[in-house]
């Protein structure tokens, strides 16, 4: 028997919710990005408008007209609430690895370069990293390529930073303070023990971790229609694979 | 004074082997057939630089061996993944790779176009990509208004930037939209080669409507017409991208001999090059 909702879109809906607190007001999609796209499309369909969803390389979801720089001066001027990151890899202090692994500058495994991340960790609220592949080759004790810290020395100006991190399997927050991870929740089907076997970092589990919920009906037909018809503007692959909507 | 070319291969050829080559980011105004003349004509030792981040054609030059230096945020062909002969590239230390990130070379430009010698970036502190940059420099507040350490980023002058407009004018204005970088591009670059779709007898100026989004031809030193010019990226307002031949690439360009193999039907066999 085939599951009532895709992988995505369980993923969609768990990252959709950590955007529905009063704090976040515009919520800005980097490149390459259309899980976290559709989340924040999600609720703005859901809450009438609000937050105000900006994604850089849409059309008319994209309100930037002074080109590529205007998301980082926007995001610089304190305007962007929340923006997500991924990573090659990640480790226990959320640094961030985007570039390549084993060496540089001749990686032995080279990807595709850090992007915005060391300008929009820094200066955007709440960062959500969000890595679908939760295994100890992502989840390392130490990145081998620092694309954007995790935390920083107090003499740096940082009003931003990691908040939240999301995976097939978890949910955790980060505390900047103690430079730590904690459970939030676990994916249905899944355990702490799964969680902790495939990370390479120590975090803090609290008592009675649950369940990350699993997605809303009603949610997951507005994703296969009109907020699938939205994201079909920037990313009409995954619309059409993931979401069954042609662009 | 806008020079008018009538062929690519002329365009192709006011870019010098060592150049040090912007290209505008991936998702519209790249200049791809004019792209194609530079790997028919040869280049060689091409610095690049990705304004911030470089797809399909800047993997083509590499793979292609018209590149020695790879400066960018990130190289990479989108929904379709990794950009493949950059990443071999760089594994194989075939190219230099200087890495950075979207803001930085954005302020770089913005500090050339200024005319001054370096600009001040808020965050980065702590990423490896200052660590291993010796042009980058971390400084106290210079002010000392208890701002903390910030990085000053030095000024970028490309020789040549390169960009595909949807339309010109008969005074060698182009409209880029609201695609404002690429008139950061040209401000900030000594040469720059334009494409067209086509050219419109009727002033780009003649209406503040269309003035709004063009870029004088006081910044454009030559400009040739290609129509379907992008392809087979999209072209904002144009023509969309053609999905299925950027997914050909990506499969193709994995290995070095599949890489060849399309760049012979696609950029160098008879039809391809006449038709350009």
């Amino acid at each position: 028997m085939s599951a009532p909702y895709s992988k995505e879109e369980f993923l969609i809906t768990a990252v959709a919710r950590l955007l529905e607190t009063p704090d976040v007001r515009h919520v800005a999609v980097g490149a390459a990005s259309p899980v976290p796209g559709a989340a924040a499309l999600l609720v703005r369909k859901l809450k009438g408008g609000t937050p105000r969803v900006s994604l850089i390389h849409g059309k008319a979801t994209n309100p930037f007209t002074d080109g590529g720089r205007e998301i980082f001066d926007c995001a610089g001027q304190g305007r962007v609430d929340v923006f997500f990151l991924g990573g090659v890899q990640i480790d226990g202090e959320a640094n961030i690895n985007l570039v390549g692994t084993g060496g540089y500058p001749q990686s032995e495994r080279r990807f595709s370069g850090s992007f915005g991340s060391a300008f929009m960790y820094f200066v955007v609220p709440k960062v959500i990293l969000f890595r679908p592949e939760h295994t100890r080759r992502v989840f390392v004790p130490k990145v081998d390529f620092i694309s954007a810290p995790g935390v920083s020395d107090p003499d740096v100006h940082r009003p931003g930073g990691p908040k939240f991190l999301v995976t097939e399997l978890c949910i955790m927050a980060f505390d900047a303070a103690r430079r730590r991870f904690r459970l939030e929740s676990v994916t249905p089907g899944r355990t702490v023990e799964e969680v902790l076997d495939n990370t390479g970092f120590e975090i803090d589990v609290p008592a009675g971790v649950p369940f990350t919920a699993e997605p809303e009906a009603e949610r997951l037909a507005l994703l296969r229609s009109s907020v699938g018809r939205e994201i079909a503007d920037v990313y009409p692959g995954f619309a059409k694979d993931i979401l069954g909507v042609a662009a | 004074m806008t020079e008018t070319l009538n062929t690519l291969d002329e365009l192709a050829s006011r870019v010098p082997d060592g150049a040090f080559v912007a290209l505008p980011p991936e998702y519209s105004f790249v200049p791809m057939a004019l792209v194609r003349a530079i790997i028919r004509r040869g280049a060689k030792d091409l610095s690049l630089l990705t304004v911030p981040i470089g797809g399909m054609a800047a993997d083509m030059l590499i793979g292609a061996g018209c590149v020695r230096r790879v400066e960018c945020a990130a190289v990479t062909l989108g929904e379709e993944g990794l950009a493949p002969r950059f990443v071999a590239a760089v594994q194989s230390g075939a190219i230099e790779i200087v890495d950075s990130t979207c803001p930085a070379v954005h302020t770089a430009l913005q500090a050339a176009e200024k005319g001054v010698p370096f600009m001040p970036l808020g965050g980065l502190i702590g990423s490896d990509i200052v660590e291993k940059r010796d042009d980058w420099k971390v400084v106290d507040d210079p002010l000392g208004q208890g701002n903390g350490r910030i990085v000053l980023i030095p000024a970028i002058r490309p020789d040549v930037a390169l960009i595909h407009s949807p339309l010109a004018d008969r005074d060698g204005n182009i409209w880029v939209g609201r695609r404002r970088e690429l008139a950061t591009i040209a401000h900030a670059a000594k040469t720059l080669l334009v494409t067209v779709e086509r050219v419109q007898d009727e002033s780009l100026l003649a209406s503040e409507a269309t003035a709004a989004g063009t870029m004088p031809g006081l910044y454009v030193s030559a400009l040739a017409e290609a129509p379907m010019g992008a392809k087979p990226l999209g072209l904002v307002e144009t023509y969309g991208p053609d999905l299925a031949e950027i997914a050909a690439y990506a499969r193709e360009a994995r290995s070095e001999e599949g890489f060849r193999a399309y760049m012979q039907r696609a950029v160098f066999d008879g039809a391809q090059a006449a038709a350009e």
